[in-house]
């Protein structure tokens, strides 16, 4: 079991014959993930890393009977890309691009959440279910298959965390990066009930950062829903206020967003919380060895 | 991206949102030839600076004469002025803006901001003008009124009408002026791809109508590329020069007090590195993301930023290769020693994408001063001691 995307998940890339779109996709390909086409406009009828090529993403959808679709297209276009899909019918767009205006994201996610569609991302490196499924830039070789659940707003601090937890001798259901923008899809408060859920799940790893408070509205919903034990790190105790730290949403303004008030909030909740990502793998032996 | 008081204004003027009438000066005499322009018989002398709290720090002044407005330009213009915002080193003061007196009545503060929560425009307004909006909101919360406008819809008639009667504005005329104050600064938020407008104080003039008579804009940095004329305000002297620098390789770096340099691939991880050494007992000197396309060149450049500062007594990097391949950093890190006169010890770790070839070249390049770590936390417990010259 995992959450979200399985080794029979049909995928379709937008932005596929892109230099990025490409090189993700062969990756994730030889990976195993089950993709079954791609769209750019004007190059449909193509076959492109032996897979079909179509125009529009209802075309891809009807023909593949895809249910995922990975976004590479460039910034400028994805609230278009994002919305194409929520039309087409596409049950979850995994969006890679980095640098998507926040005034598009608002659009197209009230667009998505109003046809039923779940979004990851913008600016993530996606997700995997390890040895099964890849939809992402994420390196799929230090995800091992086991019983730990990540979710994080970092892309290289997921990698970190999963790195750390195989170390110890667990493995990965399912890793997920929501990434680091003021607006994104789906956050802790959706995932984490989805691995609480999970029978293969036995414990969470929860990466946050400085600035919002989607931690601390999962501290709210981790006291009252799950039994599971989490394990918590969030980046940024030693950032300065009002500095935006290469992530978009990563920034405290004035007394709000800092990691002091999301780790008192989450270690209130029972989070196993540790001040240092060094300390993850360490942490969920301690939690899963009780 | 954030613009100047003046800049704010104009972009206010051409929406028709009210500010009192003003001219941009960058000399003594242009300053008052503004004033002799605006007629006076009240001016009022602002630097402009990219920061808050400017009145409080001896930045904004009153001038009754055109001699006055001379007095106060030659003392304004050139001066360090430090507020709460700008930190202890202050901000040098390279342009003034000469405005007309305003009759004022009272003070509002109205500001449009995206709620991330709510993921939509959020109309912020308070009885409480010129005050720090974050004090308010900590004493006497009941004095914000907030109003979310949902972009599917835009500014209604009841976002007005919930504004009006929530800042207590009885007077029907009155109402209407700030409806449609607020409806046109909503409407620019949106044209311009706003991050956040701030307007402390709004006034209410004698004879009921409603001026922005300061004016605080940001812009999503993201949508830059569509908004040519906002893009062409940036004002690069109001920004730290090795952070400007850095974005130009595609580095994303943030200057701190700290001794330990970090050089790091990720937002997170290099947050997560600099918690690590402080953790430990260190202090980071700076945040430095050097982003998924790191090659030799961006990694060079990136010891030259760090090495400039004079506090740095050691350097750690730390690098989990997903996209960003080991190697390459590690060619990186060779080439900034043969580029960059490397006087402080480096301690590497490399994780991930190709790590073993990265060992194999840092091996082979017998660089002194380099200290290879295994993983996060022996990296930081390294870099923590080369700093203070345990090793």
């Amino acid at each position: 079991m995992s959450i979200l995307v399985n080794k029979d998940t049909k995928v379709i890339v937008q932005g596929f014959t892109g230099k990025e779109g490409s090189f993700h996709a062969e990756q994730c390909i030889d990976y195993g993930t089950n993709i079954v086409g791609g769209v750019t406009p004007n190059k449909g009828g193509q076959v492109h890393l032996g897979k079909p090529v179509f125009n529009t993403v209802a075309e891809a959808v009807a023909s593949t009977g895809a249910t995922v679709s990975m976004i590479f297209v460039p910034p400028a276009f994805v609230g278009d890309a994002v919305m194409e899909a929520a039309e087409a019918g596409i049950e979850l767009a995994v969006i890679i691009t980095e640098g998507a205006p926040v005034k598009d994201m608002q659009a197209a996610k009230a667009y998505a959440t109003k046809h039923g569609m779940k979004t990851i991302g913008p600016n993530c490196p996606g997700i995997i279910t390890a040895e099964e499924c890849k939809i992402g830039i994420m390196p799929g070789m230090i995800f091992k298959k086991g019983n730990v659940g990540l979710i994080s707003k970092s892309g290289t601090l997921t990698y970190e965390g999963a790195n750390q937890v195989c170390n110890v001798g667990y493995g990965i259901t399912t890793a997920v990066g929501i990434g680091g923008d003021p607006i994104i899809g789906l956050s802790y408060k959706q995932i984490l009930p989805m691995f609480e859920a999970d029978p293969d799940t036995e414990c969470i790893v929860m990466i946050g950062e400085i600035g919002g408070d989607l931690e601390i509205q999962a501290a709210k919903l981790i006291k009252e829903q799950i039994t599971k034990p989490v394990v918590a790190f969030i980046a940024g105790q030693t950032a300065p206020k009002g500095k935006t730290m290469g992530h978009a949403g990563a920034i405290v303004s004035g007394s709000a967003g800092t990691a002091k008030e999301k780790m008192e909030a989450l270690e209130a909740a029972g989070v196993k919380v540790v001040v240092s990502p060094a300390e993850i793998g360490k942490a969920v032996k301690e939690v899963l060895s009780k | 991206m954030n613009v100047h008081e003046y800049q704010a204004k104009q972009i206010f003027a051409e929406y028709g949102v009210p500010t009192p009438k003003g001219i941009m000066a960058e000399t003594v005499d242009a300053a008052v030839e503004a004033a002799k322009e605006l007629g006076g018989p009240i001016w009022v002398v602002k630097a402009q600076i990219h920061a808050g709290g400017r009145g409080l720090g001896g930045g904004v002044k009153l001038a009754k004469s055109l001699d006055e407005v001379r007095e106060l330009a030659d003392e304004i213009l050139g001066m360090t002025l430090v507020t709460h915002q700008t930190g202890p080193e202050g901000k040098l003061v390279q342009k003034l803006y000469i405005e007309d007196g305003a009759d004022i009545k009272d003070e509002f503060y109205l500001s449009v901001i995206l709620d991330r929560k709510l993921e939509m425009p959020l109309i912020m307004a308070s009885t409480e003008g010129g005050m720090n909006i974050e004090d308010v909101a900590e004493k006497t919360p009941e004095k914000i009124i907030t109003v979310p406008v949902d972009p599917t819809i835009g500014f209604q008639g009841f976002h007005g009408r919930e504004l009006a009667f929530g800042l207590g504005i009885t007077d029907k005329g009155e109402q209407k002026n700030i409806i449609t104050f607020a409806q046109k600064l909503y409407k620019l938020y949106m044209d311009k791809d706003a991050e956040m407008i701030e307007i402390n104080p709004l006034v209410r003039t004698g004879s009921g109508e409603f001026l922005a008579l300061d004016g605080k804009m940001g812009f999503d940095n993201s949508a830059l590329y569509r908004q040519p004329e906002i893009a062409a305000m940036r004002d690069l002297s109001e920004e730290d020069p090795d952070e400007v620098e850095a974005a130009k390789y595609g580095l994303s770096y943030v200057a701190l007090d700290g001794e330990i340099g970090c050089m790091v691939n990720g937002a997170g991880l290099a947050m997560g590195t600099m918690d690590t050494i402080n953790h430990m007992g260190g202090t980071p000197a700076n945040f430095l993301d050097v982003g998924g396309s790191a090659n030799a060149e961006t990694v060079s450049k990136g010891f030259e930023i760090i090495l400039k500062n004079p506090n740095v007594k050691a350097i750690f990097v730390n690098i989990f290769g997903g996209i960003v391949r080991c190697d390459r950093i590690a060619n990186g890190i060779i080439e900034a020693t043969k580029i960059t006169d490397v006087n402080v010890p480096v301690v590497v770790r490399l994780d991930g994408t190709n790590a073993p070839e990265a060992a194999e070249i840092l091996k082979n390049a017998h660089i002194a001063n380099l200290i290879v770590a295994d993983d996060l936390g022996d990296g930081a417990a390294k870099a923590v001691a080369a700093a203070k010259g345990e090793i």
